[in-house]
């Protein structure tokens, strides 16, 4: 059996650590243009549309991201699609943080006063000049907070990609452990890069909200 | 310049305007006045297309706001609105207020946008403030960019929808006297208010609404010094004392 010290189990959870932060980066940047087509689709109003984004919405909120794992990663082998923990991980990632920004983003839309709009439409404005000059730059300021805090969640959601064989931090952590039989060192060590990933972006949010209810007074 | 012609609009089942007929001619002023709740505001909405109506036609220099083929945006940009929250936009600063529509929409060139913009801040009589952001303005002084950057597009027409209904009573002045310089330099406005001490000043005529129905449109003098119906009679009681 090989020997593994203590300063070789934190060295090799910090490398993968790496693939935890790359996924949350690539499901954040995926997730947020997808989440962004949807939002411009769910705003514009057009009946059908509106629908299916709202049961898109619905259906990701609604069932458990592990289901959804499953069903990427089972299902569509099933129908001859085959996939590989990789791309199974980020698909599933990237709808599951579009379903959530759509959500977040619909609302910060919605906050600003209709008004907007119309000052908007009376300078001749047309509907996508609208939503891009006047309206979504003001729902990025609303919206910078409660994104920033969503992203929270999405770096620990990756820790469930462990189980269809990921290899990111979590999976890492349990391999460690099944070879070395000392699992609390090695999950306290997980905790704490966890915490060093997802503690920085929480604080930023707590300061971005402090800036803005600043400036709303 | 703008006829309005047996314009009537129903929310579901409600009816807010009826049979509304009336018409402007260039450099006329018109004032809109009447009980809240009588469709003054829905009716000065319906002459830019922002508020739909089912019945009747509605026309601004010869061109139909309900017909589909009318390009909305580009009847809009002819005509300036006056919103009674000022609807500045906050992200932006004074300047980028009054050029950003110049730019995106006329297609003027930044420079060209910006020397409009400064000529009309000057006018209103904020030269000094062209970099602030709205929030660093008072009611009255945001009102007055507002109207500034309505006349940016250069409009044949100007819409007031209760432009000083938000204002603190010693701000109301100061943009009245913008809008008196406007009506005397003959622009054509339509003005929804209950300023009648402006609609003494300059208005041709004044249409006096109740329940969605003009009940008089008559020549200002006429209205004030002896209003026919009981309702303008009760009206102009309450509000002159």
């Amino acid at each position: 059996m090989i020997e593994f010290s203590l300063w070789d189990i934190a060295f090799d959870l910090a490398l993968a650590a790496r693939w935890t932060i790359l996924l949350s980066l690539i499901a954040f940047v995926c997730g947020g243009a997808v989440g962004l087509l949807l939002l411009v689709i769910r705003v514009s109003g057009n009946g059908w549309v509106a629908l299916f984004v709202n049961l898109y919405v619905e259906l990701f909120q609604g069932t458990p991201l592990l289901m959804q794992l499953f069903l990427v990663f089972f299902g569509l082998p099933l129908l001859g699609v085959e996939v590989s923990p990789w791309l199974a991980a980020t698909v599933t990632l990237t709808l599951y943080t579009s379903a959530y920004l759509v959500e977040i983003w619909r609302g910060c839309v919605e906050a600003v006063p209709h008004g907007q709009w119309s000052a908007g439409a009376s300078l001749g404005m047309r509907y996508p000049q609208q939503l891009r000059h006047i309206i979504l730059p003001q729902a990025l300021q609303v919206a910078v907070a409660p994104t920033v805090g969503f992203l929270v969640q999405v770096v620990k959601s990756t820790a469930l990609t462990s189980i269809i064989g990921f290899v990111e931090l979590t999976k890492t952590s349990s391999i460690l452990t099944n070879a070395t039989f000392r699992p609390f060192p090695i999950y306290g060590m997980v905790a704490l890069l966890y915490f060093a990933m997802c503690f920085p972006l929480t604080w930023y949010a707590r300061q971005l909200e402090k800036k803005q209810t600043a400036r709303q007074r | 310049m703008i006829s309005i012609d047996g314009v009537s609009k129903w929310y579901g089942q409600f009816q807010v305007l009826t049979d509304c007929t009336t018409e402007l001619k260039k450099g006329e002023v018109v004032v809109v006045c009447g009980p809240s709740g009588s469709g003054k505001s829905t009716l000065i909405k319906t002459v830019n297309g922002l508020e739909p109506f089912q019945k009747g036609a509605i026309r601004v220099d010869g061109v139909s706001v309900s017909d589909a083929k009318t390009s909305l945006p580009k009847l809009r940009a002819k005509i300036g609105m006056v919103f009674q929250h000022f609807e500045l936009f906050p992200h932006l600063t004074i300047t980028e207020n009054l050029t950003l529509a110049q730019i995106k929409v006329l297609g003027r060139s930044k420079d060209e946008a910006m020397e409009k913009g400064i000529a009309l801040l000057e006018r209103v009589g904020l030269r000094a403030h062209a970099n602030k952001y709205p929030v660093q303005l008072s009611g009255g002084q945001q009102q007055r960019v507002a109207i500034a950057r309505a006349l940016s597009m250069d409009p044949i027409a100007m819409l007031f929808d209760e432009p000083t209904s938000a204002l603190d009573p010693e701000m109301i002045n100061e943009v009245l006297d913008v809008m008196v310089g406007l009506a005397r330099d003959g622009m054509t406005m339509m003005c929804v208010t209950h300023e009648m001490g402006f609609a003494k000043k300059v208005a041709h005529r004044v249409l006096f609404m109740d329940e969605g129905v003009i009940v008089e449109d008559v020549p200002k003098d006429d209205f004030f010094a002896n209003p026919r119906s009981d309702r303008a009679k009760d009206f102009l009681a309450k509000i002159l004392h």
